[in-house]
């Protein structure tokens, strides 16, 4: 049978408590959580190429492909608060509490700034969700994705909270990791999104 | 090598000071135990199970005869659609659950799941969301559209009432409860499993529960999706599914069928993980190609993902997709028929048979298993699913499949498992009887639908005119469905009794090999003093067994607080200390301020939803802060 | 006599009504009887495999029946009985099922391959699905009824499927599979019955209350006589006969029947109903679900609820005289 040779520890020796990165079970609930999400994502996407293989017309309604003039700069904000995030991690993973702050204050800004285009870009269709099944995929998956950037940003108001308190340190920042991992999680499925919905039409 | 110098005694006493949940109100509320937890789990899933047979024994009741009129054609369809639903939902894969969740950290030498206050809000979400569907039937609304919910009968113009709503709401409420219990057994079985028990060393129940967990990951999406998707139709107005707006009912078969066909391996996975534990402890041997097993629920698992379209047979689908899905529904039987031959090689290469309930249980399994296999393969043949679709054959073969490979098992994990639980073994002449009557009475009311279905009865349809050749059958059925039901009546009088009266377990009543019979009947709240190091696959079958090991080292004692031993991937070597948290409410808090929002969903109340909508995010902050003593640096 | 017509769906045979039961085995064209050997074949292989599990079973417990019935010690169990793990699952869990299903999966191309397109001129009919009917249409023919469908003996027929609401599917067991008929598109199958008869057709998808009581009649004749039958179909309504038949059209008219329903040849041109223009030529009523008599028709006129509850046709109350004279001109319009 396979497996280690016992005893595998010296005895005297104490076991870490490991309470961040990929040795902690919290971070691992995370990655867990976000795999099934990126399956209803990707449930959604499947759904668009199927109702658009399979209905003639799918885009008759107001024709056009979506416009790309918002999501656009919208992408970019995204993947800029990803680097924000990213750099606020690095950051506590040195100790570095101030830098946290501001990388979290800086995802959090550009999320929000995020939200309202997408709130415009939906305003400024004059067609809604009930005209036909495209603007239906269309309108729930993006808006899908606007709910998770949302609870994306109360998760960043919610550790910042206790990042302005000093609760993380070089070595205990569980939750910063598994916020980070969650927004990187969003923001790819964004980059999926804009390639399926907004690009694919206009490629095939 | 050196022994370290650990205090002992008292050990157990510190441990029980450490773990054990309070006998008050507050406990019985907030407790995070897992073994308490799963028994919940059991008891509640066997009330559904209850309640989907007493809908049934209704059912039967109305097709006994033809013309039938003890109930209305909108009482018989709310009575089916509610009995697949809750068969499928709120008693199959929970019951395994709850096995799950009791056997889990005992099997594997720890002490709790993952994430003991996520496992105890996965409890209360599956409650509470039976409690939600249920309540249909006090709003005289119960869901009618069948199990399958098919669009556009179910859409806002066929059943404008609230009806579906209960019925997709209630089901979102129950994913996300099956999820986190999923992530939850996943993260458990990969990093907390004892030192030495590599991946290969582990019990096949943790193979059947990891592969349906990730499983339910996957495909619990699908159904999500296509929920969201019937609730923006019915009460937005959007198009998925209808056919005027460019939609069509066929994308919510497909997604429904994506995920439900994922589903009935995941509510028969686990049952033969839990039979691969029974069957070597009755024929007296190791198990018969443990590593097939392994091999073969995998793939089962996995295949499973690449046949669903073989329900949409019907629909009108190319030739050439309904002739793949063909090839791969039969080719999926493959892996189940290496579990059964495997089962099969144990039994004749047994030291001896022990004719104990459970492995009467077991027998019958095996055969009602092989039944429903097999005519699963004949509607796996397009042009003669092209007949039996939709007739009562199918309805024979779901019926083999889920009574024979869930039920059948878990009633003999009941038998073999009680007794850890309770501390008290089951009377086994009542036992016969319980089987006896049970395995008959399956046949009884299952075999015949065999032949109704070919011979031209549909499916899902409350009443049949008399000569069409199907009279007798349907009573014969139904005849078997009362003696089935006494059979179940049985099993429950021999719960109860034992209760009472039982014989006393000891801590291995059977000379069962696995770490759970290392423990006292019932277990103490922590499971192990020691943690234990496993050498082989048959812990207490070795020669040294892990109880008795001399050398004890410090890091498998970890009595300093809620503690338990975090271990390697893949070889189960020891990395780390894991801090559990105790007792708390806000499983439950969480779990009731879904149930509000839910509910406001339901009478689609804005108000009602912004509100109970930040309270479940208040809940979840609650829930998320940080303890003082996780804050020492 | 309305009371004794209002009878709940009471023990009267359907099963008179057609020429065999509605069986997969009772076979009654080529392409049923190739799926009904199918069956049979499967059904073999699928017993010899159940014999063999429980012969393997029942020997393997015979083998140790006089083992002593006690627990071994872990001593003991630690070292089992010899056994050939990969003749077991290698040679009979997974090579005996692959060749097994292999055999399986040839049978079921061949099967699939002996079927036909519908050739060239071959008739078209358009069959609709509605809560809880079939409208059979006859495009080429200008025919149009209910329920009833009926093919030349020993030639194909082409059908198109189509819903008019929710997905329901087409099921005649003496004749071929079924095949759904879903909103939105359309699909189409090949009928074609080798032996003359009247065979029942029903719905086989859950398509709400009624589903149990939507069954079509499929009549399958000489071609003489089924050029007969379209011929007297596409033809008007009957004037009425007497004097309370024409009552009784009057009485059709004046109530809302025409709303729903047509009759070809009067004013009547409501098309959320059956056509009624040769009802009196039908053997049943309401989908199959009652017989075509006086007394049936008079009930279901009067409260069609009491006898299909949920049908969407609504109670239409009326005095003896007039109910006695509306049924007299409809069974009148063969």
């Amino acid at each position: 049978m396979t497996g280690a040779a016992y005893p595998y520890v010296e005895a005297g020796t104490a076991l870490p408590e490991i309470t961040t990165g990929t040795r902690a079970t919290g971070w691992w609930g995370m990655v867990w959580l976000c795999v099934t999400e990126a399956m209803l994502f990707a449930c959604l996407i499947a759904s668009y190429f199927f109702l658009r293989g399979s209905i003639n017309g799918f885009y008759a309604e107001g024709g056009h492909y979506p416009s790309l003039t918002l999501p656009l700069p919208m992408t970019a904000i995204l993947l800029a608060s990803s680097a924000t995030m990213w750099w606020g991690e690095r950051g506590i993973r040195r100790g570095d509490q101030r830098r946290l702050r501001i990388g979290l204050a800086l995802t959090f800004a550009l999320g929000v700034v995020f939200l309202v285009l997408q709130s415009i870009e939906f305003r400024h269709n004059p067609l809604g969700p009930t005209v036909s099944a495209y603007h239906s995929i269309f309108y729930t998956t993006t808006g899908l994705h606007g709910a998770h950037v949302a609870m994306g940003l109360l998760m960043n108001l919610y550790v910042q909270l206790q990042a302005w308190r000093g609760h993380f340190t070089a070595k205990r920042h569980l939750a910063i990791q598994n916020v980070s991992l969650y927004w990187h999680f969003v923001d790819a499925v964004w980059i999926v999104i804009l390639t399926c919905l907004y690009l694919s039409p206009r490629l095939w | 090598m050196t022994t370290a110098r650990i205090t002992l005694s008292g050990l157990a006493e510190r441990l029980d000071a450490q773990w054990a949940t309070p006998h008050t109100v507050y406990g019985w509320f907030a407790t995070v135990d897992h073994k308490k937890i799963g028994i919940r789990y059991l008891v509640t899933a066997f009330v559904f199970l209850l309640l989907g047979g007493i809908e049934a024994a209704l059912m039967r009741a109305q097709l006994a005869r033809p013309n039938g009129h003890l109930l209305s054609p909108e009482a018989y369809d709310q009575l089916f659609t509610m009995h697949g639903t809750t068969m499928i939902f709120w008693y199959a894969s929970p019951i395994l659950s709850g096995f799950g969740n009791y056997l889990v950290p005992l099997l594997i030498g720890s002490r709790d799941m993952a994430f003991p206050r996520l496992n105890a809000f996965s409890y209360w979400s599956f409650v509470l969301s039976g409690l939600f569907v249920y309540a249909s039937f006090l709003a005289g609304a119960a869901p009618h559209g069948g199990w399958f919910a098919y669009v556009p009968y179910t859409g806002p113009s066929y059943s404008p009432g609230l009806n579906m709503d209960f019925y997709a709401l209630a089901l979102l409420f129950l994913t996300i409860s099956t999820t986190v219990g999923a992530i939850n057994f996943v993260v458990t079985i990969f990093t907390m499993r004892a030192p030495g028990m590599s991946l290969s060393r582990m019990p096949l129940m943790m193979w059947s529960t990891l592969t349906t967990s990730v499983a339910t990951i996957f495909a619990l999406p699908a159904l999500t999706a296509a929920l969201i998707l019937l609730e923006l139709d019915r009460r937005f107005g959007f198009r998925f599914f209808d056919a005027t707006g460019g939609g069509t009912p066929l994308l919510w078969q497909h997604l429904f069928w994506v995920f439900g066909h994922p589903w009935v391996y995941i509510i028969i996975l686990p049952a033969t993980g839990m039979a691969s534990m029974m069957f070597p402890t009755f024929c007296r041997r190791p198990i018969v190609g443990h590593t097939y097993i392994a091999l073969a629920t995998v793939s089962t698992g996995l295949f499973g993902f690449g046949v669903w379209a073989h329900h949409m047979f019907a629909t009108g689908m190319p030739l050439l997709s309904t002739t793949f899905f063909s090839a791969a529904s039969m080719a999926v039987s493959v892996p189940s028929g290496m579990q059964v031959f495997a089962w099969l090689a144990t039994i004749w290469a047994a030291r001896r048979h022990v004719f104990s309930t459970t492995f009467l249980f077991l027998l019958g399994f095996i055969v009602l298993f092989v039944i429903g296999g097999v005519s699963g393969v004949m509607t796996a043949s397009v042009p003669y699913d092209w007949q039996v679709t939709d007739s009562y054959f199918v309805v024979a073969h779901l019926h083999y499949v889920l009574v024979g490979i869930n039920l059948f098992p878990v009633i003999a994990a009941f038998y073999y498992w009680l007794p850890k639980m309770t501390g008290r073994l089951l009377d086994e002449r009542l036992g016969r009887w319980n089987f006896w009557v049970m395995f008959i009475g399956a046949n009884l009311t299952f075999f015949p639908m065999h032949f109704v279905g070919v011979r031209g009865m549909p499916r899902r349809i409350y009443t049949y005119p008399a000569g069409m050749g199907w009279d007798s059958m349907n009573m014969l059925e139904s005849v078997g469905a009362a003696v089935f039901a006494i059979g179940v009546l049985l099993f429950l009088i021999n719960v109860l009794w034992s209760r009472r009266a039982g014989a006393i377990a000891g801590d291995n009543p059977w000379g069962a090999s696995s770490l759970e019979w290392s423990t006292t009947s019932p277990p103490p709240e922590y499971n192990f003093e020691i943690i234990p190091v496993v050498r082989s696959r048959e812990p207490l079958w070795d020669a040294q067994p892990p109880a008795t090991d001399a050398a004890v080292a410090e890091y498998r004692v970890l009595d300093d607080g809620r503690r338990t031993l975090g271990t390697t991937v893949l070889d189960g070597q020891p990395q780390e200390v894991l801090r559990m948290p105790g007792d708390s409410l806000w499983p439950l808090a969480i779990a009731l301020t879904l149930a509000a929002m839910f509910t406001a969903l339901l009478f689609a109340s804005l108000a009602g939803i912004l509100v109970t909508g930040a309270l479940v995010l208040l809940c979840a902050g609650g829930w998320l802060w940080p303890q003082p003593e996780e804050l020492v640096p | 006599m309305i009371a004794a017509m209002l009878r709940p769906l009471a023990v009267f045979q359907l099963r008179a009504y057609y020429d065999r039961a509605p069986s997969t085995m009772s076979a009654a064209s080529h392409d049923a009887q190739r799926l009904a050997t199918l069956g049979v074949a499967m059904t073999v292989v699928a017993t010899l495999i159940f014999l063999l599990v429980v012969g393997i079973i029942g020997f393997g417990l015979w083998r140790r029946r006089n083992s002593p019935d006690a627990l071994d010690s872990p001593a003991d169990v630690r070292t089992p009985v010899d056994v050939s793990e990969n003749w077991w699952i290698l040679g009979g869990g997974l090579a005996m099922p692959v060749v097994v299903l292999a055999g399986v999966f040839l049978m079921t191309l061949s099967t699939m391959r002996a079927y036909r397109p519908a050739p060239a001129g071959a008739p078209e009919i358009l069959v609709i699905g509605h809560q809880w009917w079939w409208e059979v249409r006859y495009p080429n023919d200008t025919v149009i009824t209910a329920n009833e469908l009926h093919l030349p003996v020993g030639r194909a027929v082409h059908l198109e499927l189509r819903s008019a609401d929710v997905i329901h599917s087409f099921w005649a067991p003496n004749l071929e599979g079924k095949t759904d008929v879903i909103p939105g598109q359309q699909n189409e199958m090949v009928l074609r019955a080798d032996s003359a008869g009247v065979y029942r057709a029903e719905c086989a998808e859950y398509c709400g209350r009624q589903h149990a009581n939507m069954a079509l009649s499929i009549v399958a004749e000489a071609p003489a006589d089924y050029q007969r039958w379209l011929s007297s179909t596409k033809a008007v309504a009957a004037a009425p006969a007497n004097d309370t038949a024409r009552a009784g059209l009057a009485v059709f008219m004046s109530h809302s029947c025409a709303f729903c329903h047509s009759i070809r040849g009067t004013p009547a041109t409501g098309s959320f109903g059956p056509d009624l223009t040769h009802l009196g030529s039908r053997s049943t009523l309401a989908g199959g679900a009652l017989p075509n008599t006086v007394g049936y028709l008079a009930g279901w006129i009067s409260n069609a609820d009491r006898l299909k509850p949920g049908t969407k046709m609504p109670a239409s109350p009326m005095d003896g005289a007039s109910l006695q004279a509306v049924v007299r001109y409809l069974e009148g319009l063969k």
